[in-house]
């Protein structure tokens, strides 16, 4: 699956599905990813890096603060509290070079796809034209409308799409997928991506990019972060962490005076350690973290989404529009049941619909073959087998296959197909379909599946009888899984809408068998686009998937437009996300990843803030006992000596944010549930586990280092 | 009667008073506010003012009636009392110094109504009546009107228009203040409270000693210092003068009247959402807060007997009116405490520390349980706000109130909203505590000094004007910081509500689905109780620390 180019495949472990729910996940942290991205962490010690993250500049002036304040007057307490301030702001930065150092490692793969591409442009390419004048250029010099003729071994120069011929390429370079891929001109296959591989035939490509701005150009600076913004999302939480640090720096300063007065002024070193044990430090070293990771598993499952707002729209979504081959059906329908007519047996209609599906080599043609086979037992006879046989293989024109068996100078003629096709067959071979062929196979297109029928002409001596044996019933076959994965999404508060461009009647019997909400039948690209529009005006955010050229105004319409890597560069261009898979169904998956990403920063951010209450009951009675004996019934954690619980405190701060950094890139566990069941468990989990676990930390690390000298 | 059994009664009539007007009064103050009709007085009252009254304005225009209004209240006020000796009904009163007039200017303007002067022996009659109670009525009702532009802000979608000032706030005034003060003053009267003209009577008291009493409109002016959470009295010693509140039906009565408005006004606003429960859950969050803290101060006064006095008595009577006892007082003082009175009808400085430290506590919630009329409502939206963001980012989505999406813009008025407060207090008090002469107007030392200064710069950033008593405030420094104190306190939240109701009204709502965060559910209610009383704790348990806590825990 994989070759040397190819991004980390899809990561099976850990993202398995199982019968109790599932989870959405991402790789695991390898501790020497940590050793790795220490360098970049030091790197972002530059105070002009650090002031864009407010909470986390504030614990580095305090460092800074710290660190005079210990040089002026040396003592041991000082200085763990400074080593442990500046360790706080390095934990901060390699949480976030840990996250982009994932993604930097997969630019590094892509960009050795960017090799010094010779390109063969044509000068005056028309439609057609014989022997157009060739020259050789680097791709670097390619502009906008060029073509380029690329023959089989070698590298496409640059995103465009094919205007002539049809050739197979090799797109691993991108997909990680090996196996081939077919690219046309005209139709929904005729993007081509520059870097990956004609393996065969010839193309000419008209370029529809300029050198630099490709679409691996494009890849290489999402995975590497270079184009990251902060979401909406993240800069409304950065503003409350603002205010919230803003708020604690006043309560603290402001303290002085009072301890002034009371007759315990402190130091600088106790008041900055207070403020940095109060001030969200927890969330704010890891708030840019679980952004870069969010969109580093959409990359793990290849998934490219071209902004992390495209990311946080997804949790948003209230309506899926489905297409439903492909992400609710199978691609192809499948032979359901035999219907057999008069007095012809099951068996019989069996046999005959097999033998005349031999030489049908369509989806639907081999799934007759199979469906007698597994439920009657026929085996099915290779063509060779049966000695006086004629096959009539399935053509578009004729819209029937079948065999002609000669048996003893009796021919016997089978033909399986279209209802009309072969009801007109018999009428000419002298025959009358029974009144009951009609109702039938009416009441089968009624329940959403599609007619065909035998039947059957025997020749014996110069008289000949035509008759239909039956009708199979071809049927869409709804992929497993997919009734209980749109319960959940209901229970989401989702609605999904099937789109498809079936009868109504077909699409209500397919919407009803796979449990979606609502279905668009005989969808044009103007009815899809019109549903986004009115869903919108609802208020609503709408994601879909596409990859024609006539899905690209309904995809940049839509709030979550993924476009499938094997459609139209229109169709690229006009989405928010690109699946390098081109999987429909994975739509369902990138919302998760969406509200993922907004539930861990949630769940952070309250654990941050309960967090403060464990460590003013370490940190206020160690302020003023010595005035206030009475204080000292706060010291509830019975921590040894004032150094001591402040020292703790600090530390604690400082390592739970390592500790978090795996919860971070990974984001908490994730289940499909109501609003009000996640809020629960969240709430017990990070809200009360914030509350209680800094006790049993703090008191932890206060029996440890009471044996330091110096605190004592 | 026993103490206990009255107290038990008197609390829970008061409850069961409160859940009868919550829905007709809410109802009305909803009807008040979203009617199309006019009435003819208001009609022409706006004809007068020049208003076209059936326009409504922008978040910035109804800003700038709002300041425009406070301003010229102020200015006018202050002018009042400076020329008082030059006008009726002066009783003999002096004019007022310029520190004490800036200071009482602010704090009628602003609702806080914090009193650093003797009304008695300061303010003439036609003060009193035409400028100190004029302002009881528009102050509280220029409260109502700004959060009634804060749900017009969830309740609008795509407009600009957050309604009018100057309907609002005649509305309120004309059709609601008015004629629950008229009918309630009268009982009040017929009650024992005093109302007339008089000047001061000197007389004789039985042991020979001379006694001025000065009468005056006394009844009027008290009913509406209580309804319209104001609590500036007319005699210094404020609800616990008997003219004020001659006996314990009066008392309760006080009670009850400065509690209605601001738990009536949930009703109000889960009415004009369309959505009754939503009301319900924001009045459960505050009367959870409000029954907690009753019994905690009932429980301190009755059992932490903090002085000898005390020991004797058998309870923390010191500082409180026999009339009344320990029961009535520590509901009194709740209440006046969460609801940004500020009258009193004991003195909070004598109280435990533990019910003391409670009263500070309760003013440092912000006046959210139920808080001052209007602002109670709006402050504890705010803090519904930030709790449905951190709420809602934990159920995976964009952070949405009643269908209204809590975006950055929304945030940052919201975090500017209980970033203020704070602020003002904290960095007031630090100053007061770092300037050596100003910190000398303690009337006690050590931690219960510091109580004092920390109480007052609360209580006049909360806007709710109460004393801790000791603290000598009449100098300029004072008179000039607590009534910047107060100003800042009040004008700039309102900004940030307004600001954050314009940009709530300019949205489309979202659709309620399954994966909307409910905000009328009882897990909503206790979360916002817990995001109330965490960050309000994180936020001054240092300084409280300082203050009750080291003189409490021994």
């Amino acid at each position: 699956m994989s070759s040397p180019t190819t991004l980390e495949p899809p990561v099976p472990t850990g993202g398995s599905r199982g019968p109790s729910g599932h989870r959405v996940t991402g790789g695991l942290l390898d501790p020497k990813q940590l050793l790795i991205a220490l360098p970049d962490a030091a790197r972002k010690l530059d105070p002009r890096v650090m002031v864009r993250n407010p909470v986390m500049f504030v614990v580095e002036v305090g460092a800074v603060l710290t660190t005079l304040s210990a040089i002026k007057d040396p003592s041991v307490f000082a200085w763990v509290i400074t080593v442990w301030l500046w360790l706080t702001v390095v934990f901060a930065n390699l949480a976030e070079a840990v996250a982009e150092g994932r993604g930097k490692a997969q630019a590094e793969t892509l960009r050795k796809t960017k090799t010094d591409t010779v390109a063969r442009r044509l000068g005056d390419w028309k439609p057609g034209a014989a022997a157009p004048r060739e020259e050789e250029v680097p791709a670097a010099s390619l502009s906008l409308g060029d073509h380029v003729v690329v023959e089989a071994g070698q590298i496409i120069p640059g995103d465009g799409d094919v205007v002539e011929g049809v050739a197979s390429v090799d797109e691993s370079a991108i997909t990680g997928e090996s196996a081939p891929v077919i690219r046309e001109s005209g139709g929904d296959r005729s993007a081509v991506t520059g870097g990956t591989k004609v393996l065969s035939d010839r193309i000419v490509v008209r370029i529809t990019s300029k050198p630099g701005e490709t679409f691996i150009d494009r890849m290489i600076a999402l995975v590497e972060g270079a184009a990251r913004q902060k979401t909406p999302n993240e800069i409304a939480l950065n503003i409350l962490l603002a205010s919230l640090t803003i708020v604690f720096l006043l309560a603290v300063v402001t303290l002085q005076p009072f301890a002034v007065f009371a007759g315990a002024e402190q130091t600088i070193v106790v008041l900055v350690a207070l403020v940095v044990a109060l001030i969200p430090t927890t969330i704010g070293a890891l708030l840019s973290a679980i952004g870069i990771a969010g969109m580093d598993r959409l990359v793990q499952r290849n998934v490219l989404a071209m902004s992390g707002r495209a990311v946080e729209a997804a949790g948003d979504v209230n309506t899926l529009l489905l297409d439903k081959t492909g992400t609710i059906t199978l691609g192809n329908r499948e032979a359901a049941e035999f219907l057999p007519v008069g007095d012809v047996s099951v068996a019989e209609l069996a046999d005959a619909a097999q033998l005349s599906s031999l030489s049908d080599e369509t989806p639907e043609g081999r799934s007759i073959v199979v469906l007698a086979k597994e439920r009657y037992g026929l085996r099915a006879r290779a063509e060779g087998e049966l000695p006086h046989a004629e096959f009539v293989p399935f053509t578009a024109q004729t819209r029937m296959s079948g065999v002609d068996l000669d048996e003893d100078g009796d021919r016997r003629s089978l033909r399986k197909g279209a209802a009309t096709a072969v009801m007109q067959w018999i009428r000419n071979n002298g025959g009358h379909p029974t009144q009951e062929v009609g109702p039938m196979v009416d009441s089968i297109a009624a329940s959403g599946g599609t007619p065909l029928v035998v039947g059957e002409v025997v020749q014996r001596g110069g008289e000949s009888t035509a008759t239909v044996l039956g009708v199979i019933n071809l049927k869409d076959v709804v992929k497993a899984g997919m009734r209980e994965r749109f319960d959940e999404l209901r229970r989401m508060g989702i609605k999904t809408v099937m789109i498809t461009g079936d009868n109504p009647l077909t699409a209500k019997a397919i919407a009803d068998e796979a449990g979606v909400d609502d279905f668009l039948a005989e969808a044009t690209p103007e009815d899809k686009m019109a549903l986004i529009k009115k869903e919108q005006e609802g208020g609503k955010l709408v994601a879909m998937t596409g990859d024609g050229t006539n899905d690209a105004p309904a995809l940049a319409q839509a709030d979550v437009g993924v476009a499938m890597n094997t459609g139209t560069s229109a169709a690229k261009e006009a989405g928010n996300m690109v699946d390098l898979d081109s999987n429909p169904t994975k739509l369902i998956e990138i919302v998760e990843i969406g509200k993922q990403l907004l539930i861990t920063r949630g769940a952070l951010t309250t654990f941050s803030i309960a967090n403060d209450v464990a460590k003013y009951f370490a940190i206020i009675p160690a302020m003023f006992t010595s005035v206030y004996p009475g204080l000292d019934k706060l010291n509830i954690m019975g921590l040894h000596s004032p150094t001591s619980a402040i020292s703790s405190a600090i530390i604690f701060n400082a390592l739970i944010i390592v500790a978090l950094i795996p919860l971070a890139l990974r984001g908490v566990r994730y289940r499909p549930s109501t609003a009000s069941q996640l809020l629960s468990r969240n709430i017990w989990v990070y809200g009360l586990g914030g509350l209680a676990l800094p006790f049993a930390g703090i008191k932890l690390i206060d029996l440890i280092i009471q044996f330091i000298p110096g605190l004592r | 009667m026993n103490d206990t059994l009255a107290g038990w009664l008197q609390a829970l009539a008061l409850i069961g008073a409160l859940a009868l007007s919550y829905r007709p009064l809410g109802d009305y103050i909803a009807h008040v506010l979203t009617t199309p009709k006019h009435l003819r007085a208001e009609r022409f009252l706006y004809r007068l003012g020049g208003v076209n009254a059936d326009v409504d304005q922008r978040w910035p225009v109804y800003l700038r009636s709002v300041l425009a209004f406070s301003a010229v209240s102020v200015i006018f006020l202050y002018a009042f009392q400076r020329l008082q000796s030059h006008l009726l009904l002066a009783i003999g009163m002096k004019a007022v110094p310029p520190g004490t007039a800036f200071n009482t200017a602010a704090s009628f303007v602003t609702n806080t109504n914090w009193q650093s002067y003797s009304g008695e022996t300061t303010m003439g009659h036609l003060v009193q009546m035409a400028g100190l109670a004029v302002q009881n009525f528009v102050s509280a009702a220029v409260g109502i009107a700004v959060v009634a532009a804060l749900i017009r802000g969830f309740t609008r979608k795509r407009t600009d228009r957050i309604g009018n000032f100057w309907v609002d706030l005649t509305r309120v005034t004309v059709r609601v203040l008015l004629p629950i003060a008229f009918v309630f003053a009268i009982v009040l009267v017929a009650a024992g409270a005093v109302e007339n003209l008089h000047g001061v009577h000197e007389i004789s008291t039985i042991v020979g000693d001379k006694q001025s009493i000065t009468g005056g409109p006394v009844a009027s002016q008290e009913v509406i210092k209580e309804l319209g959470t104001n609590g500036g009295g007319f005699y210094n010693a404020n609800s616990a003068h008997p003219f004020e509140n001659p006996n314990a039906f009066t008392n309760w009565l006080e009670i009850y009247l400065l509690l209605v408005i601001a738990t009536s006004l949930p009703r109000t606003f889960g009415t004009m959402v369309g959505d009754k429960r939503q009301g319900y859950a924001i009045v459960s969050v505050m009367a959870l807060i409000w029954v907690a803290s009753v019994v905690l101060v009932t429980v301190n006064e009755l059992h932490s007997v903090s002085s000898t006095a005390g020991h004797a008595a058998g309870g923390m009577m010191e500082g409180k009116e026999q009339r009344f006892g320990i029961w009535a007082s520590a509901l009194f003082a709740t209440s006046t405490t969460l609801t940004s009175t500020g009258a009193v009808n004991s003195f909070h400085d004598s109280y435990t520390p533990g019910g003391g430290g409670m009263t500070i506590f309760n003013m440092m919630l912000g006046e959210i349980a139920p808080g001052g009329t209007g602002s109670g409502l709006y402050g504890i939206l705010i803090l519904a706000v930030i709790t449905v963001f951190v709420a809602g980012l934990m159920v995976g989505r964009t952070p949405e109130y009643l269908g209204k999406k809590l975006g950055s813009r929304e945030m940052k008025f919201a975090s500017l909203y209980i970033l203020t407060t704070p602020a003002i207090v904290l960095i007031g008090a630090g100053t007061a505590m770092s300037l050596r002469g100003e910190r000398a107007n303690m009337l006690n030392s050590g931690p219960h000094g510091f109580s004092e200064v920390l109480y007052a710069f609360t209580s006049a950033a909360n806007n709710n004007g109460s004393a801790f008593a000791g603290l000598t405030v009449s100098s300029d420094w004072w008179n000039t910081a607590l009534g910047l104190a107060m100003l800042f306190g009040r004008f700039l939240p309102m900004i940030f509500v307004l600001a954050l109701a314009g940009s709530l009204a300019r949205q489309q709502p979202v659709p309620v689905t399954t994966g909307t965060l409910p905000t009328h559910r009882p897990q909503f209610v206790g979360l916002l109780s817990g995001v109330i009383l965490i960050v309000v704790g994180l936020t001054y348990f240092p300084a409280l620390a300082l203050g009750p806590l080291a003189e409490g825990l021994h």
